[in-house]
């Protein structure tokens, strides 16, 4: 008889199913990108997808590991899926390939695979996606444009000339090239008002997948998955910034909601420095993983070149992870009031 | 009576399918046709044996003797004969053996002339010894002593005493029946223990989806007029924890570190140990049997009052197990194993027996690696990083793990129970501990030896110099005899000189020793007859001439000229 | 100028960073073990000279100088060339013998003539006797070091592997058991 240790129960739980959730709760935010920018960004999923699970299966393959086991993990998918949602949505398809490419065979399987990875693989191919490609990378199409699926195909797949209602900003970068610009002169409120890219509290139209991004984490967080703590902190970090600068000058500086519901900081407060391979995964420590990338998305995207900052922030605080976690180890049962 | 009741971090709610086998009485098992009894049933010391094969033995007769403080002692659990004191397979997972008598039942039942302790005219220590002399253990699963908890640790007031019948893990149900059944026994054996140990507060926790036994505890309490508050306490695993149900109820944390719960002014005993020590003070009768739940893979399962040391196969077959059965796990599915020797004997620990088969519990999907979701640690009662350390386990970097509090894993499944990438943490858990403990007997060892080592040198040298300065003075005195008929000479050369020469006859006096001890033996080895051989049997000398003829074919026949620079060698300068 | 002053600036934070660590060195210097004694700690204390020296401590010494090699040592095993790599940080080597699970010497009592050389010979004095009676060997002392074998001249000492027993019994580490993919229910799929 074979040795099983116990226990001989276990929960019905397993990564794919984790996985499964992950994506499951991306749905929401996908939606109103769909409807925001048209089926493109579909398009862009399904190549990064592809992508991924071929990417995944060839480094299964030359590792030697078993390939059905790890590909229904469902890893490399949300990778993907961050990836597309990340990246513009009409992004030639050969660089949402090459980002995908990075992330699995780079950033995940040259450091080990599943688990093993320090730095999130999608933040990682974004990162060297922006370095490599800043152009690309920062065209984004303009809001309102309509655009047929067909249309939208030829341009990804560089059948069609890139016009120029393709390459607008994001709103964030947008706003930060008016302030410039301006040189001190442009009022922040003045052009909320009246730029037609940007709507009721931030970007038009963005604002509303952030809200689905939100739903998704909150459901998540409902079912468990996820904890309260990285997610608040971060949103917690990057208000409390913007805040104090904002009431300091209202002026040059965008409101707490503005960069709330801009960029990716839904996004990244709840699907990507809620990864629990390349974070923290204490309490404390994820107060400080999180606050911390607020921070630091913040002054990026704010002061730095690069149109978002999420990106960088959440690298530079996967490298910290480790030492964080090891200061920030909880105390233990029976050990009340002493350190640990 | 209500009382506030405290949380434990973590835990989880398996599947309990303890309706499977509460819904009988508990029934008699009938004599099985063999008894196998270890003697080294509980935690402590091994009980010396007291009977031999062939001895006749009666019920409740002392076969085993307690080892020391920590031990108790073993009874027959029925009227036969001794077949053996032997090896035979332990229900451990090891599969290994220890000696067990091994008992002919022979149908009488006929118990040995026993009685009541006479309560009134003992003193504590003589209650003590009575139950390590009844061999009272702790039923809930470790089995330790009972008579040995029954001490408030000096200095620190005993606050509560707590009666463990929570049974948090799924499937097992011998304590809820128990209750049922024998509330007033219970209530009676918790008295003893509160007369012993005079706490406070005497509080019975039991989880709320046993709601017939709190009802029956609490009506027993209050037949006897008992000031004993019945808990239900929310049920939740691993609630029967020792440590989890004394935060429940008390609010108190025992630090992992502490040895003894009686530190804090808490003491805890399961259940079935108040019954088995009242059925020993009020009766007179020795631990001989108890309740295990029979369940699982099974057509009825329910619970049997068996006997120590009935073989585990013969006891399931009264559950009829289906025919897909293919293991018998002892103990809960949480933290119980499968028995690897199914002829194994029921210890005085085996609360339950499940029937296993891969329909129940279905075979483990593959280990993926951990993405350090953290579900472990979310769930570990004692609020350590299962995944943390796991890692170190893994990598076998034992200081790490204790860093990270290993010794503080009460091994409860939990982390394995939750882990999305089916990884068996709490055997890593288990390897690391072992592992570390042996490390640690090893050290011990190694010290050891280096001390006697060191010590044999420095005997060596001293004799060594003891030696030199003996012949050293001879030689001296001859010098000195020698000088004086030289007329002159200076002293010092002379005193050196003489001595290093005296090294070199006093090594071939040594090696001449040696040698003709070598001699002698080898005379005495060719007289054939050395001393403790001088009442051989037949098959001895026959078994003798046989080596003596194999050495000779193989042509080792000990030279004193090879051994003798070994020795010398040996000696490290 | 600028130059002077550039180097005056660098030459002078030199020496301030120097002096600091020349005064922590002092003032925070480790008493920590020789470098022998660690190595000492880590073999086995078996004393039975399978590596050519007379003792773990003398070969402790001549590792500590360089003239010995970390793979010597049987009764450490692989285990012990992997710590004293670690320690020493040089390269792990595989063992120049064989390794032998542990061992115990036990003599033969019909055997025996007392002659009292083994007793010489054990490192550990782990043998009691006296010349011309029965000699017995002290099971928990014994290293398993062998070295009173070849001494016995009539061979009543043989070493007898450790049995496994429920006092030594250790959890195995668990098996990383990856079911090959034919085998493996597709149940996560439905998930």
């Amino acid at each position: 008889m074979m040795f099983a240790p116990a226990p001989y129960l276990l929960k019905d739980a397993s990564v794919s199913r984790v996985m499964t959730m992950v994506c499951l709760a991306l749905i929401p935010g996908i939606t109103a990108y769909a409807w925001l920018v048209g089926p493109a960004i579909l398009v862009q999923l399904v190549i990064a997808s592809v992508t991924a699970i071929a990417a995944e299966a060839a480094m299964l393959k030359l590792r030697g590991k078993p390939l059905a086991m790890f590909l229904s993990d469902g890893s490399a998918i949300v990778t993907a899926w961050l990836i597309a949602l990340t990246f513009p949505p009409l992004a030639p398809w050969w660089l949402v390939v090459t980002g995908t490419l990075f992330a699995i065979v780079i950033a995940k399987h040259l450091y080990g695979g599943l688990g093993q990875n320090p730095f999130n693989p999608a933040m990682v191919a974004f990162a060297a996606c922006i370095v490599s490609f800043p152009a690309l990378m920062s065209q984004w199409p303009s809001v309102g444009l309509q655009m047929p699926l067909l249309d939208q195909l030829n341009v990804i797949l560089g059948l069609a000339p890139r016009v120029d209602a393709l390459s607008g900003a994001t709103p964030l970068d947008a706003m930060k090239t008016a302030l410039k610009l301006g040189e001190g002169q442009v009022d922040i409120a003045h052009l909320l008002a009246n730029q037609d890219i940007y709507g009721n509290f931030a970007g038009r139209g963005w604002e509303w997948v952030a809200v689905g991004y939100l739903l998704g984490g909150l459901w998540l967080w409902q079912r468990k998955l996820i904890t309260w703590h990285a997610p608040l902190a971060f949103i917690g970090g990057m208000v409390l910034i913007s805040g104090v600068l904002w009431l300091y000058q209202p002026a040059s500086f965008a409101s707490p909601l503005f960069h709330l519901l801009s960029g990716g900081t839904l996004l990244g407060a709840f699907f990507i420095i809620t990864d629990p391979v390349s974070g923290c995964t204490t309490p404390r420590g994820k107060l400080i993983f999180g606050f911390c990338a607020g921070l630091l998305a913040y002054i990026i995207r704010v002061f730095g070149g690069f149109p978002d900052g999420v990106a960088f922030a959440v690298l530079l605080m996967n490298l910290s992870a480790p030492l964080i976690d090891q200061l920030t180890q909880p105390r233990i049962f029976g050990m009340k009031g002493k350190q640990s | 009576m209500l009382a506030k009741l405290f949380k434990f971090y973590g835990g989880v709610k398996p599947p309990s399918n303890k309706t499977l086998s509460n819904q009988q009485p508990i029934r008699p098992a009938p004599l099985p046709s063999r008894l196998v009894v270890p003697l080294h049933q509980s935690i402590g010391g091994t009980p010396r044996p007291l009977v031999q094969a062939g001895d006749p033995v009666l019920k409740g007769q002392k076969i085993g003797e307690a080892d020391g403080w920590i031990s108790a002692a073993v009874h027959a659990p029925t009227s036969g004969t001794v077949v053996e004191v032997a090896m035979h397979v332990r229900p451990h997972v090891s599969g290994l053996e220890s000696l067990c008598v091994v008992i002919e039942p022979d149908g009488k039942d006929e118990w040995i002339a026993h009685g009541p302790a006479d309560r009134a005219a003992m003193s504590p220590a003589d209650i003590c010894q009575f139950l390590q002399e009844h061999g009272i253990v702790g039923l809930g699963g470790a089995g330790f002593p009972t008579h040995g908890k029954l001490k408030a640790t000096p200095g620190v007031p005993m606050a509560e005493l707590i009666i463990n019948a929570a049974e948090c893990e799924p499937y097992i149900t011998c304590d809820d029946l128990l209750m049922r059944e024998r509330a007033d026994d219970i209530v009676r054996g918790t008295a003893v223990f509160r007369d012993m140990l005079q706490p406070t507060r005497v509080i019975i926790g039991i989880e709320d989806n046993k709601p017939e036994a709190i009802a029956a505890m609490q009506k027993a309490v209050e037949a006897q007029g008992e000031a004993f508050a019945v808990v239900p306490v929310p049920t939740l695993y691993p609630a029967g924890g020792a440590k989890q149900l004394i935060r429940v109820l008390t609010g108190k944390e025992v630090p992992g570190a502490m040895r003894s719960t009686a530190d804090m002014g808490v003491q805890v005993f399961n259940v079935g140990t108040a019954y088995a020590a009242w059925r020993a003070i009020g009766h007179g009768e020795p631990l001989i049997s108890r309740i295990v739940t029979l369940t699982g893979n099974v057509r009825s399962a329910g619970n049997v009052e068996a006997l120590i040391g009935t073989p585990m196969d013969e006891l399931l077959k009264l559950a009829e197990p289906n025919p897909d059965t293919d293991g018998i796990i002892m103990g809960g599915p949480m933290m119980g194993f499968l028995v690897p020797n199914e002829h194994a004997p029921i210890v005085k620990t085996s609360n339950c027996l499940i029937a296993h088969s891969e329909r129940l519990f279905p075979p483990k999907a593959p280990e993926m690696p951990c993405i350090r979701c953290g579900a472990c640690a979310r769930a570990c009662p004692h609020e350590l990083q299962p995944f943390e350390l796991y890692w170190h386990a893994r990598a076998k970097d034992f200081g790490k793990t204790q860093q990270y509090h290993i010794f503080d894993c009460i091994e409860c499944g939990c982390c394995s129970f939750v882990c999305p990438s089916r990884i068996p943490l709490v055997q890593y858990f288990r390897f690391a501990k072992s592992e570390i403990w042996a490390r640690e007997k090893e050290k011990k060892a190694a010290d050891e030896a280096k001390q006697r080592f060191e010590f044999k040198q420095f005997r060596e040298e001293r004799e060594k110099a003891e030696k030199a300065e003996k012949l050293a003075k001879a030689a001296a005195a001859q010098a000195a005899k020698k000088a004086a008929e030289a007329a002159a000479a200076s002293d010092a050369p002379a005193t050196e000189q003489p001595a290093e020469a005296a090294a070199d006859p006093a090594e071939a006096a040594k090696k001449a020793a040696i040698a003709a001890a070598m001699a002698r033996a080898k005379a005495q080895r060719e007289a054939a007859q050395p001393k403790n051989t001088d009442e051989l049997t037949p098959e001895q000398a026959k078994a003798m001439a046989e080596i003596e003829a194999r050495r000779q074919q193989a042509g080792i026949v000990p030279e004193p000229a090879d051994a003798l620079p070994a020795t010398t060698e040996a000696k490290p300068e | 100028m600028d130059i002077l002053l550039a180097i005056a600036i660098m030459a002078l934070g030199a020496v301030v960073l120097g002096a600091a660590l020349g005064f922590a060195s002092i003032k925070f210097k480790v008493e920590g073990d020789p470098l022998v004694e660690k190595i000492d700690a880590i073999l086995p204390q078996t004393q039975c000279g399978q590596c050519g020296y007379p003792g773990c401590k003398p070969y402790a010494e001549a590792i500590a100088k360089g003239e010995a090699d970390i793979n010597l040592c049987p009764p450490g095993g692989m285990e012990g060339v992997q710590r004293l790599a670690d320690l020493l940080g040089r390269e792990v080597k595989p063992l120049e013998a064989e390794e032998k699970p542990k061992q115990v010497a036990i003599i033969d009592e019909n055997t025996c003539i007392g002659c009292t050389l083994c007793i010489q010979a054990c490192p550990v004095d782990a043998i009691v006797g006296a010349a011309k009676q029965m000699h017995t060997i002290i099971a928990q002392q014994c290293t398993g070091c062998e070295l009173c074998l070849p001494p016995c001249p009539v061979e009543c000492i043989h070493m007898e592997v450790i049995p496994e027993t429920l006092e030594n019994w250790k959890w195995k580490y668990p098996v990383v058991a990856i079911q090959p993919v034919a085998t493996r229910p597709s149940a996560e799929e439905a998930a």
